[in-house]
Formats: structure tokens, C-alpha cells, sequence
């Protein structure tokens, strides 16, 4: 930034930087929430033969039926490791 | 010293040690950047600009531990963010054959994108009152009305407020453009 700024041009920059939708943001701090849920979900299907099978018949109420929020992150990425399996 | 506040590099690396409130500063310290790109710069749809978010914030923290120098997480990051929208402009012309071409990257907004950056990392260095009164009057659109109920200040003095404000904002950019002492420039 190598020129003076006038008030006009300053007013100008400081209005480039919006603010991004709220839910989008705190979508993307609650990242390593997700990722460790998503580690438990693997570890537990992994281990408890009963709970992998619910989750490939129906994932979604699987995942409700055991307490887990809804979360479309973690329902696409579980589907993608369920089916590489 | 608080997280708002830490230098790039710090905060990347409290971010590879897992400290989440440092990954929770560093989404919201880049979040406004990654929007302006995707909606300013590349100009997707507000579904697209979404999908490029989350799938950039995805990656970062997926591949921060790759990052060799922290202190160059933002163009990282940028270069993601604008592979991301290509991809994505891409994609939405090769499901549309019969569309016109969607444009490219707004070059010289990109180029505004990183002024107006360094004017927010500027701005970061004023009184919380100022940073509040600049960020609600220019990037958020309030009334001068709005911020008077909100901030709790006499209607009457917020224009004057705003003005000095920019005056300091730019008295510290100022500070920053000097040529270092013993440069000919």
C-alpha cells in the first residue's frame, strides 16, 4: 500500500471486508467438533458390529437414534468411509 | 497478549498444537477475507460462495500442518480460496454448455481485496470504540441512528467520532508506509 489514502478511498477499503454470514462462520470454527464426532462414529462402528450395520441400513436415523446431532458434514463423510468399506 | 492480536505465524502455530480458540480466530480473522474473494472476486452465487467457504476452512484445517512458513497463511489461503472459485466456476459452465461464460477472477478486486486487508489488520491496532464505529458505519451499513442506540453515544457525535476515527486509522497507516530509517525513498 504505497499511496497516501484519502478519506474516500479509506472509506471505500473498509467496506470491502463484509462480514460473512454468521452460520458460516461458526460451520467452520465448529470444525474440530465435528471431526472428533465423526472419529468417535468410525471408532464405535469399527468396534461394535450392530452399530455399523444400523448405520449402513439407514445413517441418518442410526445416528439420531443414538443421540448425534444432525449434521450434513459428518453424514457425507461418514457415507463416503461406510462405503469404502 | 489476546488472540485478536497474535501475529499470523503465532496463531497458526498455537493452531497446529490444537488450541481450538486459536483455530476460532483464525475462521473469524479470515472469514470476511474468503467471502470477499469468493463474492467480490469471483462474484458466485451466495450457494456457491458457501460451499467455497466451508470447503476452504475444511482444507485449512485439514492441511495447516503442511503450511511450512505460518507467516504466509493468508496468501496460502487466498490461493486456496481462488482455486476453490475456479473449480467452482468451472464446474458451473461445464453443467451449463449453453450458458454464456461465467467471468474469471476480478483481478484488480482481488488486488483491492488485499489493500482493504491490510486497512482491517490497520484498524485492528485502534481503540475497540473505533474498530466498533468503523466496522458497524462502513462494513455494515448502519445509520449513524443505529449506532448511537447500539453503542449507546449522542446521535450527534457520531459523524464526528467516524472522522476521527479515520483520522487515526490513517495516521497508523501512515506509520507503516515510512520508509524504513536510512532508505533514499
Amino acid at each position: 500500500m504505497s499511496e497516501q489514502l484519502g478519506e474516500e478511498r479509506l472509506g471505500a477499503l473498509l467496506r470491502v471486508l463484509r462480514p460473512a454470514p454468521k452460520g458460516w462462520v461458526r460451520a467452520a470454527q465448529e470444525l474440530p467438533l465435528a471431526r472428533r464426532t465423526l472419529d468417535e462414529i468410525v471408532e464405535r462402528a469399527e468396534a461394535d458390529r450392530a452399530f455399523r450395520e444400523a448405520l449402513i441400513a439407514d445413517l441418518e436415523q442410526a445416528l439420531a437414534g443414538e443421540g448425534y446431532e444432525r449434521d450434513p458434514r459428518i453424514v457425507a463423510e461418514l457415507r463416503r468411509r461406510l462405503s469404502e468399506k | 497478549m489476546s488472540l485478536s492480536t497474535l501475529p499470523d505465524a503465532e496463531l497458526v502455530r498455537r493452531c497446529k498444537a490444537g488450541d481450538e480458540d486459536a483455530w476460532n480466530e483464525l475462521v473469524a480473522r479470515f472469514s470476511r477475507y474468503v467471502y470477499a474473494i469468493c463474492t467480490r472476486g469471483f462474484r458466485l452465487s451466495d450457494t456457491d460462495a458457501e460451499d467455497v467457504f466451508q470447503e476452504l476452512f475444511a482444507r485449512v484445517y485439514t492441511n495447516l500442518h503442511t503450511l511450512r512458513d505460518d507467516a504466509a497463511v493468508r496468501p496460502w489461503i487466498a490461493q486456496l480460496t481462488r482455486r476453490l472459485c475456479i473449480d467452482t466456476l468451472a464446474k458451473g459452465e461445464r453443467e451449463r454448455p449453453d450458458a454464456e461464460p461465467l467471468p474469471d477472477a476480478h483481478g484488480n478486486d482481488l488486488a483491492e481485496i488485499d489493500e482493504a486487508f491490510e486497512v482491517r489488520e490497520a484498524v485492528a491496532t485502534l481503540s475497540d470504540t473505533c474498530q466498533e464505529m468503523l466496522d458497524r458505519f462502513f462494513a455494515r451499513d448502519q445509520s449513524y441512528r443505529t449506532i448511537s442506540e447500539e453503542l449507546e453515544l449522542p446521535a450527534g457525535t457520531i459523524a464526528s467520532r467516524i472522522a476521527r476515527c479515520l483520522g487515526k486509522l490513517r495516521i497508523e497507516l501512515e506509520g507503516r508506509n515510512q520508509p524504513p530509517p536510512g532508505s533514499r525513498e
